[in-house]
């Protein structure tokens, strides 16, 4: 494992691409695709070169591929997170071990999670053993708004976890919002319209194109050329401004609606002050984050063609954000039209991704209440795999076990949304994963707690 | 106000005074030395239970559940099962041929389950309660570390929104509510009813024994350190332990000796805990700390009835074993403190098959719906490491063992004949996440029907809000 880890470090710059050319077939299994379509009995799922090739009933297996056997168990793709914090913290309470937020920071907008992303980090191994294969992975606010950028990353048990940096900014709207903002919702919204005004307003030096390649001999550096050419020196700005140049510089691929804007707001007013945004300015590219109160408004968020990534489960009035808490509203928002993923909103988000899947078998179990509304298990599952996948943009690439997918796939002992079932094998971009993690480790040493001639401490490892 | 506070209490302190002075310490022999005067004012006698509850089981119908598996609480089973509730009580349990009084309702429970109603010896609803601000914050008297004088349920609203919710999604009968743990003797827990009710009086366990909040571990050495105050260490925390347990077996020894001794409400609650009047409920995460709080507690003559958030009793199954401490765990928290760090997922199959009281715990008013959920979870992470528990076995964690843990086993906590009827019909298997109450009993009294919108309860507070009434 750690030869592995070292030369997928040699490797850095192609780490998102599988190690080996490895064919696998897994054959024989109730196979779920993750987009909503219906399970396939005895289907067959390849992945070559760490991506799905294809995945159904009439599979055929390719010559020299390695065969799993897969009869009685369940194939689908692997869980992804659609908001978490995980591989920013080890321990929430050892600060020195968090870096979910910066209250001291002279940056917001600017802050890229993506270089503090920690792949050792306990939680991804212990989430990985649980079958979830990508998250989506967000900053908190500190003193502002904006908490930074986000990344998409991958559980894999290697040192290249990133599987797209700087994804999405994510900005506090709600009553959090409203305290970074100083006081009020309506310092909130002016301090979102002014941070906007200066990304538009930002000037590039004369004579310099977006994008262009960096000139001989120097200049700026590399990344910010190529990604952000307002980041350079000698782009213009007015004197009466309140953000770095950082933050507005990274607030123009969200003016542009080249990355998402994700707006925490859970009251049913603020989630249409967030819609409103987008007369004023066409461009953005939103997604709601948590939406409590979103069925009230849920044919309003489908107008607006807006995704949505909400808690499963929350029914409780905890805030005053929140006092039409239901949770029938993912059921509602999707009966409405809106795309909906599950996330984990302000709720053990650094550690706790594995409750996906249980939180998605909650909706299926509340279709079968009367007066509620849940989501049929198809539409579950894909609510932890294509769907946030899609919202964030990657439903190309992860979420689902269509053909040229990434090879994340997971075998479970049966129903992966019921409390019994569990995992027996994760291949992340085609890669077999080490399931075992500093928990399985104490269960392997405390399963009989009384002490051999020697204490535990000394136990064969 | 406060006088006229003090006059009930005193009005009241007479009825029950009357009735419970032979177990008043010392007041015979006291009274019996003092020259007695015909016309003098009836000595002042505290009550034994002030704040009594006001409790009533709501009115039933005789009703017999039939055709359903029946898992009883103490570990039993019945396929195809009957269980008859009449007045209040559970009056049969038993096969298809149990007989079902004349009139009663019957209820068809093929294909769906019965089962005790859940309990939870570890809750902050009402305490804690929705919505979270500040003005609702009132757990933690965290002014002293020691605050063994407070009691939660003078703290408990009634009206929090959660207690519905663990009713209607979790099964929750009976629950809990503790001080918090930012005190090493945080104060008494109180034992609730799950019911709808103005007061907090209203839903108190009638008989059921308070607690003792105490806390190990990193809560009070960092509240207390952070103020530059003992205790700032692990070690700050058992010095101040021992000091006042000390403190109370020298009041209670003064007590005995000189009735007249003035009353101490701190050193009070600790004198019933060493009496094993109300019961110690220890928050305490490491193995290593509930070892030492065992010997603390030999060395001061009480009693722990159970560790709560026992992260790591799978490393001390035979300790808590031999000296009879329950341990009350999630089934997979972890990692938010250091002293969560070293959880596993089998810590309850784990603790239960060394023969450890285990316990099922919320602590959280999310968590407290799906107490059987939790359970499920645990039971499935132990069997695949080679632990095999019975689902009928398995619900003792949510039933019986909790129940004892609160000294309320003889009253509920399995569907034994005479007990109350707290019960909770599944519409399906409890340990599927596809399955949620779909009537719930207490007392008898059937409390929530997921058909009939009518037997949802909505709380003072949600009232007039978005979605009052809704589903939730």
């Amino acid at each position: 494992m750690r030869r592995l880890g070292i030369l997928l470090a040699g490797i850095a710059a192609l780490a998102s691409a599988p190690l080996l050319a490895q064919t696998i077939a897994i054959t024989g299994g109730r196979v779920v695709v993750g987009d909503g379509t219906p399970a396939i009995e005895g289907g067959t799922v390849v992945i070559r070169d760490g991506r799905v090739v294809a995945a159904g009933a009439n599979v055929a297996v390719p010559a020299g591929a390695q065969v799993v056997d897969a009869r009685g168990k369940w194939v689908t793709p692997g869980v992804v997170a659609g908001f978490s914090r995980i591989g920013l913290v080890e321990v929430d309470a050892v600060g020195e071990t968090n870096d979910i937020s910066a209250n001291g920071s002279p940056f917001s907008a600017a802050i890229d999670v993506a270089p503090a992303v920690n792949p050792q980090a306990s939680s991804i191994a212990v989430s990985r053993a649980a079958g979830v294969t990508r998250a989506v992975v967000s900053p908190g606010t500190g003193r502002s708004i904006f908490a930074g950028q986000g990344a998409v990353i991958d559980l894999a048990g290697d040192m290249e976890p990133i599987t797209r940096a700087r994804a999405f900014q994510f900005i506090e709207f709600g009553e959090a919002g409203s305290d970074d903002a100083g006081g009020s919702r309506a310092s909130a919204h002016v301090l979102l319209r002014n941070a906007l005004r200066e990304a538009r307003d930002l000037r590039l030096p004369v004579g310099s194109r977006p994008a262009s390649p960096a000139p001989a001999g120097g200049g700026a550096l590399p990344e910010d050329r190529a990604e952000n050419p307002y980041l350079m020196s000698g782009a213009q700005r007015s004197d009466d401004v309140l953000l770095t140049r950082f933050d507005a510089a990274a607030l123009v691929p969200v003016l542009q609606g080249r990355q998402l804007l994700l707006v925490h707001v859970e009251r049913a007013s603020d989630i249409l002050q967030t819609l409103a945004l987008k007369q004023e300015f066409p461009n953005l590219r939103l997604v709601l984050v948590g939406a409590t109160e979103g069925w009230r408004v849920a044919d309003r968020i489908a107008a607006a063609r807006v995704p949505v990534i909400a808690n499963a489960l929350v029914d409780l009035p905890a805030t005053f954000e929140q006092l039409a808490a239901t949770q029938s509203n993912v059921g509602r928002l999707h009966a409405a039209g809106v795309r909906v993923a599950i996330g984990m909103i302000n709720d053990d988000e650094a550690r706790q991704v594995r409750l996906s899947t249980q939180y998605a078998g909650n909706l299926v179990g509340i279709a079968r209440l009367p007066g509620h509304q849940g989501l049929s298990w198809d539409d579950a599952f894909a609510a932890i795999s294509s769907a946030p996948a899609e919202v964030l943009g990657l439903g190309n690439e992860i979420g689902s076990l269509r053909a040229g997918r990434r090879g994340d796939v997971v075998i479970w002992d049966g129903d992966p949304l019921e409390l019994s079932s569990g995992v027996e094998a994760v291949w992340i971009d085609g890669v077999r994963q080490d399931l075992t993690n500093r928990q399985t480790r104490l269960r392997d040493r405390y399963r009989d707690a009384q002490e051999g001639a020697l204490p535990n401490a000394y136990d064969p490892r | 106000m406060k006088s006229r506070l003090i006059a009930a209490a005193a009005a009241a302190a007479l009825a029950v005074g009357c009735a419970g002075t032979g177990t008043g310490q010392g007041t015979e022999s006291a009274s019996a030395s003092q020259p007695k005067a015909s016309n003098a004012r009836p000595r002042y006698t505290p009550p034994e239970d002030p704040y009594p509850s006001t409790y009533r089981a709501y009115p039933g119908v005789p009703t017999a559940i039939v055709g359903a598996t029946v898992f009883d609480g103490e570990g039993g089973r019945i396929e195809n099962g009957t269980v008859v509730l009449l007045d209040g009580r559970v009056q049969a349990i038993g096969g298809p041929d149990t007989p079902i009084p004349d009139g009663a309702t019957r209820i068809d429970g093929a294909g769906r389950w019965v089962t005790p109603g859940v309990i939870d010896v570890h809750s902050h609803l009402g305490n804690y309660p929705s919505p979270g601000v500040d003005a609702h914050s009132d757990g933690n008297e965290a002014t002293n570390p020691v605050r063994p004088e407070v009691w939660a349920e003078h703290s408990v609203w009634p009206q929090d929104p959660g207690f519905s919710r663990a009713l209607a999604n979790g099964g929750v009968t009976t629950l809990q509510i503790l001080p918090g743990s930012a005190n090493l003797f945080g104060g008494r827990g109180v034992t609730l009813r799950n019911v709808p009710a103005r007061t907090m009086q209203g839903m108190r366990f009638p008989g059921a024994p308070r607690g003792l909040k105490i806390a190990c571990g990193e809560n009070p050495k960092r509240v207390y350190g952070n103020r530059n105050t003992m205790p700032a260490t692990r070690m700050g925390n058992i010095a101040v332990m021992r000091a006042t347990w000390q403190r109370a077996i020298e009041y209670r020894e003064r007590r005995a000796r000189d009735p007249n001794t003035p009353r101490d409400f701190q050193l009070e609650t600790l004198v019933g805990a060493l009496d094993g009047d109300i019961l110690v409920h220890n928050h305490c995460y490491r193995a290593d700390e509930m070892a030492i709080m065992l010997d603390m507690a030999e060395e001061f003559g009480f009693r722990i009835s159970t560790f709560h958030h026992a992260v790591e009793a799978y490393k001390i199954p035979d300790l808590l074993r031999a000296r009879g401490a329950c341990a009350a765990m999630w089934a997979d928290w972890w990692g938010f403190k250091m002293e969560s760090y070293d959880a596993i997922n089998e810590n309850i199959p784990f603790v239960h098959n060394a023969g450890a009281c285990a316990i099922m715990h919320s602590d959280d008013s999310n968590g407290i719906q799906r107490l059987n959920q939790e359970a499920a979870k645990a039971l499935a992470d132990g069997r695949r490491a080679g632990v095999e528990i019975a689902d009928e076995v398995a619900w003792r964690w949510l039933a019986i063992n909790p129940a004892t843990a609160l000294g309320i086993e003889e009253e509920t906590g399995s569907l034994r004949v005479g007990k109350r009827a707290d019960v909770v019909l599944w519409n399906g298997n409890p340990f599927s996440v596809y399955t949620r109450p779909q009537q719930v009993w207490i007392d008898g009294a059937l409390l929530y029907d997921m058909n009939n919108p009518r037997l949802r309860p909505v709380s003072d507070f949600e009232l007039g809000q978005p979605g009052e009434g809704d589903v939730k």
